[in-house]
Protein backbone atom coordinates (compact mmCIF):
# COMPACT_ATOMS: atom_id res chain seq x y z
CA UNK A 1 0.00 0.00 0.00
CA UNK A 2 1.56 3.61 -0.63
CA UNK A 3 0.86 6.63 0.99
CA UNK A 4 1.53 10.18 -0.37
CA UNK A 5 0.10 13.39 -1.54
CA UNK A 6 -1.47 15.51 -4.63
CA UNK A 7 -1.54 18.83 -5.31
CA UNK A 8 -3.16 21.09 -8.01
CA UNK A 9 -0.66 23.83 -7.67
CA UNK A 10 -3.32 26.15 -7.00
CA UNK A 11 -1.97 29.76 -6.20
CA UNK A 12 -4.34 31.24 -3.60
CA UNK A 13 -4.92 34.12 -0.97
CA UNK A 14 -4.91 33.21 2.98
CA UNK A 15 -8.11 34.10 3.55
CA UNK A 16 -6.77 33.98 7.86
CA UNK A 17 -4.04 36.76 6.58
CA UNK A 18 -5.19 38.19 2.88
CA UNK A 19 -1.63 37.25 1.55
CA UNK A 20 -1.40 36.09 -1.34
CA UNK A 21 1.62 34.14 -2.40
CA UNK A 22 3.79 34.83 -5.52
CA UNK A 23 3.99 32.35 -8.39
CA UNK A 24 7.60 31.76 -7.53
CA UNK A 25 7.21 31.18 -3.83
CA UNK A 26 4.23 28.73 -4.56
CA UNK A 27 6.38 26.46 -7.22
CA UNK A 28 9.18 26.53 -4.39
CA UNK A 29 6.58 25.53 -1.85
CA UNK A 30 5.62 22.48 -4.26
CA UNK A 31 9.23 21.16 -4.14
CA UNK A 32 9.80 21.89 -0.19
CA UNK A 33 6.04 19.99 0.50
CA UNK A 34 7.75 16.59 -1.94
CA UNK A 35 11.11 17.15 -0.04
CA UNK A 36 9.80 17.02 3.35
CA UNK A 37 6.98 14.50 1.86
CA UNK A 38 9.93 11.96 1.77
CA UNK A 39 11.45 12.82 4.93
CA UNK A 40 8.34 12.25 6.61
CA UNK A 41 8.70 8.64 5.09
CA UNK A 42 5.82 9.02 2.20
CA UNK A 43 5.67 6.83 -0.94
CA UNK A 44 4.02 9.22 -3.61
CA UNK A 45 3.75 12.59 -4.16
CA UNK A 46 2.04 13.86 -7.09
CA UNK A 47 1.65 17.09 -9.08
CA UNK A 48 -1.14 18.85 -11.25
CA UNK A 49 -1.41 20.12 -14.50
CA UNK A 50 -3.17 23.44 -15.09
CA UNK A 51 -2.84 26.15 -18.02
CA UNK A 52 -4.76 29.27 -16.67
CA UNK A 53 -4.21 31.72 -13.08
CA UNK A 54 -4.46 31.00 -10.10
CA UNK A 55 -2.72 27.44 -10.91
CA UNK A 56 0.78 27.96 -11.26
CA UNK A 57 1.23 23.62 -12.30
CA UNK A 58 1.76 23.99 -16.51
CA UNK A 59 4.38 22.19 -16.83
CA UNK A 60 4.88 18.95 -14.93
CA UNK A 61 7.78 17.23 -16.02
CA UNK A 62 9.54 20.14 -15.22
CA UNK A 63 9.14 20.01 -11.65
CA UNK A 64 8.91 16.47 -11.05
CA UNK A 65 12.35 16.27 -12.73
CA UNK A 66 13.46 18.72 -10.04
CA UNK A 67 12.32 17.31 -7.19
CA UNK A 68 13.42 13.77 -8.47
CA UNK A 69 16.87 15.48 -8.33
CA UNK A 70 16.65 16.68 -5.02
CA UNK A 71 14.80 13.16 -3.95
CA UNK A 72 16.09 9.40 -3.19
CA UNK A 73 12.92 7.26 -2.88
CA UNK A 74 10.01 8.94 -3.44
CA UNK A 75 7.56 8.70 -6.88
CA UNK A 76 6.97 11.41 -8.57
CA UNK A 77 3.36 11.39 -9.87
CA UNK A 78 0.49 13.33 -11.36
CA UNK A 79 -2.81 14.51 -10.69
CA UNK A 80 -3.35 14.69 -13.29
CA UNK A 81 -1.41 14.83 -16.55
CA UNK A 82 -4.01 16.16 -19.53
CA UNK A 83 -4.61 13.53 -22.11
CA UNK A 84 -7.38 15.35 -23.67
CA UNK A 85 -5.71 18.73 -24.38
CA UNK A 86 -1.86 17.78 -24.18
CA UNK A 87 -1.00 16.16 -27.34
CA UNK A 88 -0.24 11.99 -26.69
CA UNK A 89 3.06 12.66 -28.75
CA UNK A 90 4.46 15.20 -26.25
CA UNK A 91 3.11 12.88 -23.21
CA UNK A 92 5.24 10.15 -24.74
CA UNK A 93 8.29 12.00 -24.83
CA UNK A 94 8.34 13.91 -22.02
CA UNK A 95 7.25 11.28 -19.56
CA UNK A 96 9.79 8.95 -21.38
CA UNK A 97 12.33 11.27 -20.75
CA UNK A 98 11.69 11.34 -17.08
CA UNK A 99 11.62 7.82 -16.55
CA UNK A 100 15.28 7.27 -17.58
CA UNK A 101 16.24 10.89 -15.73
CA UNK A 102 14.59 9.08 -12.66
CA UNK A 103 15.33 5.62 -13.01
CA UNK A 104 11.57 4.91 -13.47
CA UNK A 105 10.83 6.48 -9.67
CA UNK A 106 7.77 7.84 -11.62
CA UNK A 107 4.18 7.00 -12.93
CA UNK A 108 1.28 9.15 -14.15
CA UNK A 109 -2.70 9.70 -13.65
CA UNK A 110 -4.12 10.86 -16.38
CA UNK A 111 -7.14 13.23 -16.16
CA UNK A 112 -9.38 15.15 -18.88
CA UNK A 113 -9.10 18.58 -17.02
CA UNK A 114 -12.93 20.57 -16.13
CA UNK A 115 -11.92 23.87 -17.37
CA UNK A 116 -13.86 24.74 -20.27
CA UNK A 117 -11.77 27.49 -22.06
CA UNK A 118 -8.79 25.89 -21.59
CA UNK A 119 -10.24 23.27 -24.46
CA UNK A 120 -10.06 25.51 -27.08
CA UNK A 121 -6.67 27.28 -26.20
CA UNK A 122 -5.44 23.82 -27.34
CA UNK A 123 -7.58 23.56 -30.37
CA UNK A 124 -10.27 21.30 -28.45
CA UNK A 125 -13.44 21.15 -27.51
CA UNK A 126 -14.50 19.84 -24.33
CA UNK A 127 -17.45 18.55 -25.29
CA UNK A 128 -15.23 15.73 -27.07
CA UNK A 129 -13.71 15.03 -23.31
CA UNK A 130 -14.26 11.54 -23.24
CA UNK A 131 -13.48 10.50 -26.83
CA UNK A 132 -10.24 13.07 -26.25
CA UNK A 133 -9.21 10.69 -23.46
CA UNK A 134 -10.17 7.42 -25.23
CA UNK A 135 -8.34 8.39 -28.99
CA UNK A 136 -5.17 9.59 -27.47
CA UNK A 137 -4.38 7.20 -25.11
CA UNK A 138 -4.95 4.47 -27.31
CA UNK A 139 -2.16 6.20 -29.23
CA UNK A 140 0.08 7.32 -26.21
CA UNK A 141 -0.04 3.33 -25.18
CA UNK A 142 1.06 2.31 -28.76
CA UNK A 143 4.31 4.77 -28.59
CA UNK A 144 5.46 3.47 -25.92
CA UNK A 145 5.16 0.02 -26.72
CA UNK A 146 5.60 0.06 -30.45
CA UNK A 147 9.10 1.11 -32.04
CA UNK A 148 7.31 2.23 -34.93
CA UNK A 149 4.01 3.92 -35.24
CA UNK A 150 1.59 4.60 -38.07
CA UNK A 151 -0.95 6.01 -36.99
CA UNK A 152 -4.55 8.04 -38.06
CA UNK A 153 -7.05 9.03 -35.65
CA UNK A 154 -9.69 12.31 -35.86
CA UNK A 155 -8.27 14.74 -33.03
CA UNK A 156 -4.40 14.96 -34.62
CA UNK A 157 -2.39 14.79 -37.48
CA UNK A 158 -1.79 11.61 -38.76
CA UNK A 159 1.74 9.84 -38.16
CA UNK A 160 3.74 7.70 -40.35
CA UNK A 161 7.06 5.89 -39.70
CA UNK A 162 6.61 7.53 -36.03
CA UNK A 163 8.98 6.45 -33.38
CA UNK A 164 9.02 8.35 -29.92
CA UNK A 165 12.04 8.84 -28.33
CA UNK A 166 13.69 7.83 -26.09
CA UNK A 167 12.15 4.59 -25.69
CA UNK A 168 11.10 2.73 -22.33
CA UNK A 169 13.97 2.64 -19.45
CA UNK A 170 14.22 -1.15 -19.69
CA UNK A 171 11.55 -1.99 -22.16
CA UNK A 172 8.69 -1.06 -19.52
CA UNK A 173 6.71 1.95 -19.99
CA UNK A 174 5.53 3.93 -17.38
CA UNK A 175 2.72 2.29 -15.24
CA UNK A 176 -0.49 4.50 -15.99
CA UNK A 177 -3.23 5.30 -13.81
CA UNK A 178 -7.03 6.65 -15.02
CA UNK A 179 -8.03 9.38 -12.82
CA UNK A 180 -11.72 10.26 -12.64
CA UNK A 181 -14.54 12.16 -10.45
CA UNK A 182 -17.80 10.76 -11.75
CA UNK A 183 -17.26 9.59 -15.31
CA UNK A 184 -17.94 5.18 -16.30
CA UNK A 185 -16.15 5.62 -19.67
CA UNK A 186 -13.01 6.14 -17.55
CA UNK A 187 -12.77 3.79 -15.28
CA UNK A 188 -14.01 0.99 -18.38
CA UNK A 189 -10.89 2.37 -20.06
CA UNK A 190 -8.49 1.99 -17.09
CA UNK A 191 -10.04 -1.58 -17.10
CA UNK A 192 -9.65 -2.58 -20.51
CA UNK A 193 -5.85 -1.42 -20.14
CA UNK A 194 -5.42 -2.88 -17.31
CA UNK A 195 -4.04 -0.45 -15.87
CA UNK A 196 -4.56 1.62 -12.35
CA UNK A 197 -7.68 3.26 -11.61
CA UNK A 198 -7.93 6.51 -9.30
CA UNK A 199 -10.80 7.44 -7.63
CA UNK A 200 -10.10 11.33 -6.57
CA UNK A 201 -13.66 11.30 -4.26
CA UNK A 202 -12.52 14.55 -2.18
CA UNK A 203 -15.29 15.92 -3.91
CA UNK A 204 -18.38 13.48 -3.85
CA UNK A 205 -20.08 11.00 -1.87
CA UNK A 206 -18.83 7.84 -0.87
CA UNK A 207 -21.35 6.10 -2.41
CA UNK A 208 -20.42 7.28 -6.05
CA UNK A 209 -16.80 5.85 -5.47
CA UNK A 210 -18.03 2.67 -4.92
CA UNK A 211 -19.97 2.41 -7.78
CA UNK A 212 -16.90 3.49 -9.79
CA UNK A 213 -14.49 1.64 -8.02
CA UNK A 214 -17.39 -1.31 -8.21
CA UNK A 215 -17.63 -0.79 -12.02
CA UNK A 216 -13.81 -0.73 -12.55
CA UNK A 217 -12.92 -3.94 -10.58
CA UNK A 218 -15.69 -5.66 -12.31
CA UNK A 219 -14.50 -5.17 -15.97
CA UNK A 220 -11.16 -5.55 -14.76
CA UNK A 221 -11.67 -9.07 -14.05
CA UNK A 222 -14.14 -8.94 -17.67
CA UNK A 223 -11.06 -7.91 -19.77
CA UNK A 224 -8.81 -10.71 -18.28
CA UNK A 225 -5.93 -9.07 -16.32
CA UNK A 226 -6.68 -10.78 -12.91
CA UNK A 227 -9.77 -11.23 -10.42
CA UNK A 228 -11.38 -7.91 -9.27
CA UNK A 229 -9.78 -8.02 -5.84
CA UNK A 230 -6.52 -7.69 -7.80
CA UNK A 231 -7.41 -4.72 -9.98
CA UNK A 232 -5.16 -1.63 -8.91
CA UNK A 233 -7.27 1.19 -7.22
CA UNK A 234 -6.30 4.76 -5.72
CA UNK A 235 -8.23 6.64 -3.75
CA UNK A 236 -7.69 10.78 -3.34
CA UNK A 237 -8.15 11.83 0.56
CA UNK A 238 -8.54 15.33 2.19
CA UNK A 239 -7.91 16.20 5.65
CA UNK A 240 -7.01 18.71 8.43
CA UNK A 241 -5.12 17.68 11.39
CA UNK A 242 -4.05 18.58 14.81
CA UNK A 243 -3.98 16.87 18.00
CA UNK A 244 -7.26 18.44 19.63
CA UNK A 245 -9.94 17.87 17.00
CA UNK A 246 -11.45 21.26 18.09
CA UNK A 247 -8.60 23.24 17.44
CA UNK A 248 -8.45 21.68 13.61
CA UNK A 249 -12.00 22.59 13.23
CA UNK A 250 -11.37 26.10 14.51
CA UNK A 251 -8.55 26.77 12.53
CA UNK A 252 -9.75 24.65 9.27
CA UNK A 253 -12.91 26.59 8.52
CA UNK A 254 -11.88 30.06 7.54
CA UNK A 255 -9.58 27.73 4.71
CA UNK A 256 -12.69 25.51 4.27
CA UNK A 257 -15.41 28.69 4.02
CA UNK A 258 -13.50 30.56 1.47
CA UNK A 259 -12.10 27.39 -0.26
CA UNK A 260 -12.21 28.17 -4.14
CA UNK A 261 -14.11 24.74 -5.09
CA UNK A 262 -16.33 23.88 -2.23
CA UNK A 263 -16.25 27.38 0.02
CA UNK A 264 -19.25 29.67 0.57
CA UNK A 265 -21.23 26.72 -0.11
CA UNK A 266 -22.40 23.64 2.39
CA UNK A 267 -20.65 23.83 5.84
CA UNK A 268 -17.78 21.92 6.85
CA UNK A 269 -19.64 19.74 9.09
CA UNK A 270 -22.06 18.70 6.13
CA UNK A 271 -19.43 18.65 3.27
CA UNK A 272 -17.10 16.03 5.92
CA UNK A 273 -20.52 14.30 6.56
CA UNK A 274 -21.02 13.66 2.28
CA UNK A 275 -17.08 13.19 1.49
CA UNK A 276 -13.88 12.12 2.78
CA UNK A 277 -13.07 15.25 3.96
CA UNK A 278 -11.81 14.92 7.82
CA UNK A 279 -10.74 17.45 10.02
CA UNK A 280 -10.03 16.21 13.20
CA UNK A 281 -7.84 14.62 15.35
CA UNK A 282 -5.01 12.04 14.00
CA UNK A 283 -7.06 9.26 15.87
CA UNK A 284 -10.00 10.26 13.69
CA UNK A 285 -7.91 11.14 10.33
CA UNK A 286 -6.62 7.06 10.86
CA UNK A 287 -10.15 5.47 11.62
CA UNK A 288 -11.86 7.54 8.35
CA UNK A 289 -8.96 6.76 6.11
CA UNK A 290 -9.31 2.84 7.18
CA UNK A 291 -12.50 2.91 6.57
CA UNK A 292 -12.37 3.48 3.06
CA UNK A 293 -11.81 -0.04 2.42
CA UNK A 294 -15.28 -0.76 3.55
CA UNK A 295 -16.58 0.52 -0.35
CA UNK A 296 -13.71 0.03 -1.89
CA UNK A 297 -11.93 -2.95 -0.78
CA UNK A 298 -8.65 -3.49 -0.35
CA UNK A 299 -6.52 -1.15 -2.22
CA UNK A 300 -3.38 0.17 -3.54
CA UNK A 301 -2.90 3.75 -3.20
CA UNK A 302 -3.66 6.47 -0.89
CA UNK A 303 -3.10 10.49 -1.45
CA UNK A 304 -4.11 12.99 -0.01
CA UNK A 305 -4.35 16.99 -0.91
CA UNK A 306 -3.01 18.86 1.71
CA UNK A 307 -1.68 22.11 0.24
CA UNK A 308 -4.68 24.14 -0.80
CA UNK A 309 -7.01 26.92 0.24
CA UNK A 310 -4.04 29.08 1.19
CA UNK A 311 -3.10 27.35 3.39
CA UNK A 312 0.44 28.49 4.16
CA UNK A 313 3.17 26.57 3.62
CA UNK A 314 4.13 26.20 7.55
CA UNK A 315 0.93 24.59 7.83
CA UNK A 316 1.22 22.31 4.94
CA UNK A 317 4.73 20.96 6.96
CA UNK A 318 3.00 20.68 9.65
CA UNK A 319 0.21 18.61 8.68
CA UNK A 320 3.07 16.49 6.99
CA UNK A 321 5.06 16.02 10.12
CA UNK A 322 1.59 14.89 11.53
CA UNK A 323 0.70 12.66 9.03
CA UNK A 324 4.58 11.21 8.89
CA UNK A 325 3.34 10.11 12.48
CA UNK A 326 0.20 8.62 11.66
CA UNK A 327 1.91 6.62 9.01
CA UNK A 328 3.18 3.57 11.02
CA UNK A 329 -0.14 3.30 12.00
CA UNK A 330 -1.87 3.57 8.69
CA UNK A 331 0.45 0.77 7.50
CA UNK A 332 -0.47 -1.63 10.40
CA UNK A 333 -3.80 -1.17 9.56
CA UNK A 334 -4.25 -1.28 6.01
CA UNK A 335 -1.96 -4.80 6.16
CA UNK A 336 -4.05 -5.88 8.63
CA UNK A 337 -6.49 -8.89 6.73
CA UNK A 338 -4.98 -7.83 3.62
CA UNK A 339 -5.39 -11.00 1.60
CA UNK A 340 -2.17 -12.12 -0.06
CA UNK A 341 -3.31 -12.36 -3.26
CA UNK A 342 -3.80 -8.28 -3.12
CA UNK A 343 -1.21 -6.95 -5.30
CA UNK A 344 0.79 -4.25 -4.41
CA UNK A 345 0.47 -0.77 -6.72
CA UNK A 346 3.12 -1.33 -9.49
CA UNK A 347 6.46 -0.08 -9.22
CA UNK A 348 9.20 0.41 -12.05
CA UNK A 349 11.50 -2.68 -10.40
CA UNK A 350 8.01 -4.90 -10.38
CA UNK A 351 6.99 -3.96 -14.23
CA UNK A 352 10.68 -5.16 -14.78
CA UNK A 353 10.61 -8.01 -13.04
CA UNK A 354 7.08 -9.12 -14.53
CA UNK A 355 8.52 -8.70 -17.48
CA UNK A 356 10.98 -11.43 -17.26
CA UNK A 357 14.14 -8.29 -16.39
CA UNK A 358 15.72 -5.27 -18.13
CA UNK A 359 15.58 -4.92 -21.90
CA UNK A 360 17.77 -1.91 -23.69
CA UNK A 361 15.54 -1.03 -26.51
CA UNK A 362 17.01 2.00 -27.63
CA UNK A 363 16.33 2.22 -31.53
CA UNK A 364 19.59 2.75 -33.35
CA UNK A 365 19.34 4.77 -36.44
CA UNK A 366 20.00 3.59 -39.91
CA UNK A 367 22.66 5.65 -41.36
CA UNK A 368 21.29 6.63 -44.84
CA UNK A 369 24.64 6.86 -46.43
CA UNK A 370 27.05 4.18 -45.45
CA UNK A 371 23.55 1.65 -44.43
CA UNK A 372 25.46 1.05 -40.98
CA UNK A 373 23.82 1.93 -37.95
CA UNK A 374 25.85 3.90 -34.62
CA UNK A 375 25.74 -0.25 -33.04
CA UNK A 376 27.35 -1.54 -36.17
CA UNK A 377 30.23 0.69 -35.94
CA UNK A 378 31.03 0.27 -32.30
CA UNK A 379 31.28 -3.34 -32.67
CA UNK A 380 33.65 -2.88 -36.05
CA UNK B 1 -46.90 1.44 -10.12
CA UNK B 2 -47.27 4.20 -12.21
CA UNK B 3 -45.34 7.54 -10.16
CA UNK B 4 -46.30 11.22 -10.17
CA UNK B 5 -44.01 14.09 -8.87
CA UNK B 6 -44.88 17.10 -7.62
CA UNK B 7 -42.29 19.70 -7.87
CA UNK B 8 -43.31 23.20 -5.75
CA UNK B 9 -41.07 26.14 -5.69
CA UNK B 10 -43.43 27.94 -3.22
CA UNK B 11 -41.86 30.25 -0.73
CA UNK B 12 -44.24 31.77 1.84
CA UNK B 13 -46.15 29.36 4.56
CA UNK B 14 -48.93 28.81 3.45
CA UNK B 15 -48.04 29.08 -0.25
CA UNK B 16 -50.59 29.74 -2.54
CA UNK B 17 -48.47 27.80 -4.87
CA UNK B 18 -48.46 24.90 -3.33
CA UNK B 19 -52.31 25.23 -2.83
CA UNK B 20 -52.36 24.91 -6.59
CA UNK B 21 -50.01 21.78 -6.65
CA UNK B 22 -52.04 19.48 -4.34
CA UNK B 23 -54.96 20.58 -6.41
CA UNK B 24 -53.24 19.44 -9.57
CA UNK B 25 -51.79 16.35 -7.90
CA UNK B 26 -55.50 15.71 -5.79
CA UNK B 27 -57.23 16.13 -9.20
CA UNK B 28 -54.74 13.54 -11.36
CA UNK B 29 -54.72 10.79 -8.30
CA UNK B 30 -58.65 10.73 -8.90
CA UNK B 31 -57.84 9.35 -12.31
CA UNK B 32 -55.67 6.58 -11.30
CA UNK B 33 -56.93 3.53 -9.66
CA UNK B 34 -53.08 3.52 -7.94
CA UNK B 35 -50.78 6.21 -8.49
CA UNK B 36 -47.33 6.63 -5.89
CA UNK B 37 -47.25 10.26 -5.43
CA UNK B 38 -43.69 12.09 -3.94
CA UNK B 39 -44.06 15.92 -3.45
CA UNK B 40 -40.88 17.98 -3.62
CA UNK B 41 -40.79 21.07 -2.02
CA UNK B 42 -37.88 22.86 -3.09
CA UNK B 43 -38.29 25.71 -0.12
CA UNK B 44 -36.86 23.00 2.29
CA UNK B 45 -34.16 22.20 -0.42
CA UNK B 46 -32.61 25.72 -0.96
CA UNK B 47 -29.38 25.62 0.84
CA UNK B 48 -28.39 21.91 -0.87
CA UNK B 49 -29.95 23.26 -4.23
CA UNK B 50 -27.24 26.40 -3.61
CA UNK B 51 -24.58 23.87 -2.20
CA UNK B 52 -25.35 21.64 -5.55
CA UNK B 53 -23.94 24.33 -7.98
CA UNK B 54 -20.78 24.93 -6.13
CA UNK B 55 -19.75 21.37 -5.23
CA UNK B 56 -21.09 19.21 -8.10
CA UNK B 57 -23.01 16.86 -6.26
CA UNK B 58 -26.37 16.33 -4.88
CA UNK B 59 -26.52 16.41 -0.18
CA UNK B 60 -28.96 13.39 0.31
CA UNK B 61 -32.44 14.69 0.36
CA UNK B 62 -31.60 16.51 -2.78
CA UNK B 63 -29.86 13.98 -4.45
CA UNK B 64 -33.41 11.53 -3.39
CA UNK B 65 -35.46 14.25 -5.38
CA UNK B 66 -33.81 14.04 -8.16
CA UNK B 67 -33.88 10.51 -8.48
CA UNK B 68 -37.19 10.95 -8.27
CA UNK B 69 -38.27 13.23 -10.65
CA UNK B 70 -36.37 11.01 -13.34
CA UNK B 71 -37.88 7.89 -12.51
CA UNK B 72 -41.27 9.73 -12.62
CA UNK B 73 -43.71 8.36 -15.04
CA UNK B 74 -45.38 12.20 -14.81
CA UNK B 75 -44.52 15.73 -13.31
CA UNK B 76 -46.70 18.21 -12.14
CA UNK B 77 -44.53 21.51 -11.78
CA UNK B 78 -45.59 24.64 -10.09
CA UNK B 79 -43.57 28.36 -9.55
CA UNK B 80 -44.73 31.03 -8.31
CA UNK B 81 -43.84 34.06 -10.90
CA UNK B 82 -40.77 36.63 -10.09
CA UNK B 83 -39.79 39.16 -12.35
CA UNK B 84 -42.34 37.98 -15.20
CA UNK B 85 -40.90 34.37 -14.76
CA UNK B 86 -40.33 31.20 -13.12
CA UNK B 87 -38.64 32.13 -9.88
CA UNK B 88 -34.97 31.16 -9.47
CA UNK B 89 -35.31 28.63 -6.91
CA UNK B 90 -37.85 26.59 -9.57
CA UNK B 91 -34.97 27.15 -12.08
CA UNK B 92 -31.90 25.89 -9.96
CA UNK B 93 -33.57 22.52 -9.58
CA UNK B 94 -33.99 22.13 -13.35
CA UNK B 95 -30.58 23.04 -13.80
CA UNK B 96 -28.94 20.66 -11.79
CA UNK B 97 -31.33 17.64 -12.74
CA UNK B 98 -28.60 15.21 -15.23
CA UNK B 99 -29.05 16.14 -19.09
CA UNK B 100 -32.13 13.80 -20.08
CA UNK B 101 -33.42 12.99 -16.95
CA UNK B 102 -36.90 14.77 -18.59
CA UNK B 103 -36.62 13.15 -22.03
CA UNK B 104 -40.41 12.35 -22.96
CA UNK B 105 -41.67 12.99 -20.10
CA UNK B 106 -45.19 14.35 -19.37
CA UNK B 107 -45.32 17.43 -17.56
CA UNK B 108 -48.01 19.76 -16.61
CA UNK B 109 -47.05 23.08 -16.40
CA UNK B 110 -48.24 25.96 -13.35
CA UNK B 111 -47.98 29.28 -11.87
CA UNK B 112 -49.41 31.54 -9.47
CA UNK B 113 -49.28 35.07 -9.30
CA UNK B 114 -50.15 37.97 -7.60
CA UNK B 115 -51.99 39.57 -10.95
CA UNK B 116 -53.62 38.22 -14.38
CA UNK B 117 -51.42 40.41 -15.86
CA UNK B 118 -48.41 37.33 -15.60
CA UNK B 119 -50.69 34.91 -17.25
CA UNK B 120 -48.96 34.24 -20.21
CA UNK B 121 -45.81 33.49 -18.00
CA UNK B 122 -46.68 29.46 -19.03
CA UNK B 123 -46.35 30.38 -22.35
CA UNK B 124 -43.39 32.28 -22.69
CA UNK B 125 -41.27 31.16 -19.77
CA UNK B 126 -42.24 27.52 -18.60
CA UNK B 127 -43.09 25.88 -22.03
CA UNK B 128 -39.87 27.07 -24.02
CA UNK B 129 -37.73 25.22 -20.71
CA UNK B 130 -39.49 22.13 -20.90
CA UNK B 131 -39.30 21.77 -24.55
CA UNK B 132 -35.30 22.50 -24.46
CA UNK B 133 -35.87 19.64 -21.60
CA UNK B 134 -37.42 17.27 -24.15
CA UNK B 135 -40.33 16.84 -21.49
CA UNK B 136 -43.98 16.51 -23.04
CA UNK B 137 -45.87 19.37 -21.63
CA UNK B 138 -49.36 19.13 -21.11
CA UNK B 139 -51.30 21.14 -23.74
CA UNK B 140 -53.40 23.11 -20.98
CA UNK B 141 -51.18 25.01 -18.13
CA UNK B 142 -52.91 26.36 -15.20
CA UNK B 143 -52.22 29.54 -14.51
CA UNK B 144 -53.74 31.10 -11.06
CA UNK B 145 -53.51 34.82 -9.84
CA UNK B 146 -54.47 35.58 -6.49
CA UNK B 147 -57.82 36.65 -7.86
CA UNK B 148 -58.17 33.12 -9.27
CA UNK B 149 -58.55 31.35 -6.04
CA UNK B 150 -61.69 33.80 -4.75
CA UNK B 151 -63.18 32.79 -8.34
CA UNK B 152 -64.98 30.18 -9.62
CA UNK B 153 -63.30 28.30 -13.18
CA UNK B 154 -59.97 27.51 -11.11
CA UNK B 155 -61.41 23.94 -10.40
CA UNK B 156 -62.37 23.55 -14.12
CA UNK B 157 -58.94 24.40 -15.39
CA UNK B 158 -57.52 22.16 -12.75
CA UNK B 159 -59.46 19.05 -13.49
CA UNK B 160 -59.35 19.38 -17.41
CA UNK B 161 -54.78 20.34 -17.11
CA UNK B 162 -55.21 17.41 -14.89
CA UNK B 163 -56.80 14.70 -17.60
CA UNK B 164 -54.77 15.57 -19.93
CA UNK B 165 -51.80 15.01 -17.89
CA UNK B 166 -53.52 11.21 -16.50
CA UNK B 167 -53.93 10.09 -20.56
CA UNK B 168 -50.17 11.38 -21.44
CA UNK B 169 -48.83 9.20 -18.97
CA UNK B 170 -51.42 6.70 -19.71
CA UNK B 171 -49.87 6.79 -22.90
CA UNK B 172 -46.11 6.77 -22.22
CA UNK B 173 -46.24 4.80 -19.12
CA UNK B 174 -44.83 1.20 -18.77
CA UNK B 175 -42.81 -0.13 -21.54
CA UNK B 176 -44.06 1.81 -24.11
CA UNK B 177 -40.63 1.98 -25.53
CA UNK B 178 -41.76 4.76 -28.05
CA UNK B 179 -39.47 7.19 -26.05
CA UNK B 180 -35.50 6.28 -27.04
CA UNK B 181 -33.60 6.27 -23.27
CA UNK B 182 -30.76 8.53 -22.49
CA UNK B 183 -27.73 6.88 -21.18
CA UNK B 184 -27.41 7.99 -17.79
CA UNK B 185 -23.93 7.38 -15.25
CA UNK B 186 -25.98 4.88 -13.19
CA UNK B 187 -27.05 2.53 -16.30
CA UNK B 188 -23.45 2.76 -17.23
CA UNK B 189 -22.24 2.09 -13.48
CA UNK B 190 -24.51 -1.01 -13.91
CA UNK B 191 -23.16 -2.03 -17.54
CA UNK B 192 -20.73 0.09 -18.65
CA UNK B 193 -20.42 0.36 -22.66
CA UNK B 194 -17.87 -1.75 -23.87
CA UNK B 195 -14.74 -0.12 -24.48
CA UNK B 196 -14.40 -1.55 -28.29
CA UNK B 197 -17.48 0.38 -28.19
CA UNK B 198 -15.96 4.04 -27.03
CA UNK B 199 -13.30 3.45 -29.23
CA UNK B 200 -15.15 3.40 -32.32
CA UNK B 201 -17.36 6.60 -31.18
CA UNK B 202 -14.34 8.45 -30.49
CA UNK B 203 -12.92 7.72 -34.10
CA UNK B 204 -16.09 8.21 -35.91
CA UNK B 205 -17.22 11.52 -37.50
CA UNK B 206 -19.39 13.50 -34.85
CA UNK B 207 -22.62 13.36 -37.75
CA UNK B 208 -22.32 9.33 -36.84
CA UNK B 209 -22.51 9.32 -33.51
CA UNK B 210 -25.12 9.57 -31.02
CA UNK B 211 -25.51 9.58 -27.68
CA UNK B 212 -28.94 8.32 -27.63
CA UNK B 213 -27.95 4.98 -27.29
CA UNK B 214 -30.86 2.82 -26.22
Amino acid sequence: MQFGIFTVGDVTTDPTTGRTPSEHERIKAQVEIAKKAEEVGLDVVAVGQHHNPPFVASSPTTTMAYIAAQTERIILSTSTTLITTTDPVRIAEDYGTLQHLTDGRMDLMLGRGNTGPVYPWFGKDIREGINLAVENYALLHRLWREDVVDWQGRFRTPLQSFTATPRPLDGVPPFVWHGSIRSPEVAEQAAYYGDGFFSNHIFWPASHTRQMVALYRRRFEHYGHGTADQAIVGLGGQFFMRRNSQDAVAEFRRYFDNAPVYGHGPSLEDFAAQTPLTVGSPQEVLERTLAFREYVGDYQRQLFLIDHAGLPLKTVLEQLDLLGELLPDLRAGFAEGRPAHVPDAPTHASLVAAAGGPHDTTLHAVDDVTGTTDRDEVSA
Amino acid sequence: MTSLVVVSAGLSNPSSTWLLADRLATATVETFEELDVTYVELRGLAHQLTDRLLTGFPAPELAAAEQAVRKADGLIVVTPVFSASYSGLFKIFFDVLEAGALDGTPVLLAATAGTARHSLVIEHALRPLFAYLHAVAVPTGVFAATSDFAGTDLGSRVLRAAGELAVLMGKTGGSSGAVAERRHVDADLAAATPFEQLLRQAGAPSSARTDLTA
